[in-house]
């Protein structure tokens, strides 16, 4: 207990810094995901591809090569600036919208073909039947996977430590140069995850009882 | 009215159609003058259902020409869309949008197409449900009604875009016997109205009853073309005196 309450502000620190990479690469992964979920169905065989490309590419790629590349390789490009921070959302986003892009596609897939049908006999465009009669029917069918791909996101961000960004993974070094006992140290910042992870997973259940009633 | 004033609300001419080496449609010719109620009838795998959906293009055809109201079918994009948006189509499966209550699927095209203000569309659509008997079920969700429920929601979400022609793919094959009559009942009501439809179905009732024409298909060509009187006591094909038949021994 002792580590913990004497390094609270460290430990706080670091947290914040989690959970902020974790919302902020959530967020973009999401709706990069969808993004390239659409492209995947699209009608159009150029957008399939790509969607496919990326996939492809970019899925399964070594998180920590995705993080070399950004901080490292990136900034030798003179594309635009990056700090450590964005560098790690960047990566964690393109890493992480892979897997969202496959979840959603299995959930499109799901969807019965004359959901779409009905939608495109009464007019709606294909943007509008993915947006509002596919997408949602989708995304209700694919939340325990949706969940466990966040989680992973989740305890990926600690990743970010080895390219100094000072989130809970960089907890570690920051209490051995205090010279605390590094191994109670990591084994709190494991029980802290353990904690995150829990409303995610409360969260998944709420989604579930809650949409598997409205079909 | 003379047919040169007035174009006919759907044109079929010539049109063929392939699933690879099937033939399913032959050189198909159809004219359906406005207000009219036409019966489609045949065995299954003569081609009508996909006769059918080629008028809206959910099939695109091969060759040949449809015209909806004097406009020829355009190829997939915005243009097709607004036609779709004025062509009903009613499905044997009701398609309605699972994730949403009945209300909302008659609400959603008109809101989403025709950009109508969502106080008005309810209104609009408060008034079909209570025209095909299912108002107090509005706030249900398309799983929690029979099939002659559903499908007569499925028929209001089409008469909410007050469409110039109805479709009905098989509207009551997939209904069990008892629910039939219900669906069956709010077509006759709709042909009675004026409505001009195209109705794919199996239901002799419903064809001798409600329709002004019946088209006999069979192999994907178009066999007979008449009145119901007609093709009911004297029909003139071999391939339509036996399947009346098969269906009107039992």
């Amino acid at each position: 207990m002792g580590v913990l309450t004497r390094n609270l502000d460290l430990f706080v620190n670091h947290f914040a810094n989690t959970l902020k990479l974790f919302a902020v690469s959530g967020i973009a992964s999401l709706l990069l995901g969808i993004f390239l979920a659409m492209l995947r169905v699209s009608p159009v065989p150029v957008f399939r591809g790509v969607g496919t490309l990326y996939v492809t590419v970019v899925r399964n790629t070594p998180l920590t090569l995705v993080f070399v590349f950004f901080v490292f390789a990136y900034p030798y490009l003179e594309i635009i600036k990056f700090e450590f921070f964005t560098a790690a959302v960047v990566a964690l986003t393109l890493y992480t919208s892979a897997f969202v892009c496959e979840v959603v596609r299995s959930g499109i897939n799901t969807v019965p073909i004359g959901q779409a049908e009905a939608s495109r006999a009464l007019g709606l465009t294909f943007t509008q039947m993915l947006g509002s009669i596919v997408l949602p029917q989708a995304l209700r069918s694919v939340v325990p996977p949706m969940v466990s791909t966040f989680i992973a996101l989740l305890k990926n961000t600690t990743v970010a430590a080895g390219f100094s960004v000072r989130e809970a993974g960089a907890i570690r070094d920051a209490l051995s140069e205090l010279g605390e006992d590094t191994l109670t140290g990591m084994l709190w910042v494991a029980a802290i995850f353990v904690l995150l992870v829990m409303p995610l997973t409360y969260l998944q259940r709420v989604l579930e009882k809650r949409w598997s009633v409205a079909r | 009215m003379t047919a040169a004033s007035t174009p006919p609300m759907i044109r079929v001419a010539g049109v063929d159609k392939f699933f690879g080496p099937l033939h399913v449609l032959k050189n198909v010719q159809l004219e359906v003058p406005k207000g009219q109620v036409v019966v489609v009838l045949g065995p299954s795998g003569s081609g009508k259902s996909t006769l059918c959906r080629t008028i809206n293009r959910l099939e695109p055809i091969d060759s040949g020409v449809i015209e909806v109201d004097g406009q020829p079918l355009p190829a997939e994009g915005k243009e097709l869309a607004r036609l779709r948006a004025d062509v009903g189509m009613v499905f044997q499966s009701f398609n309605l949008f699972a994730h949403k209550t009945i209300v909302e699927n008659v609400m959603l095209a008109p809101t989403k197409v025709r950009k109508t203000p969502a106080a008005e569309a309810r209104k609009t659509a408060m008034e079909l449900l209570e025209r095909v008997g299912i108002a107090n079920q509005a706030d249900k969700f398309p799983a929690q009604l029979s099939g002659g429920q559903q499908q007569r929601a499925a028929i209001a979400r089409a008469l909410a875009m007050k469409p110039k022609v109805m479709l009905f793919d098989e509207p009551t094959s997939a209904l069990d016997p008892e629910m039939v009559q219900e669906v069956l009942d709010v077509m006759t009501g709709l042909a009675k109205d004026g409505m001009t439809m195209l109705v794919v179905t199996h239901e002799m009732g419903f064809a001798r009853k409600a329709a002004d024409r019946v088209i006999f298909m069979s192999d994907g060509e178009v066999v007979e073309d008449s009145t119901p009187e007609e093709f009911f006591s004297a029909p003139k094909s071999n391939r339509a005196k036996d399947f009346l038949g098969k269906i009107l021994t039992h």
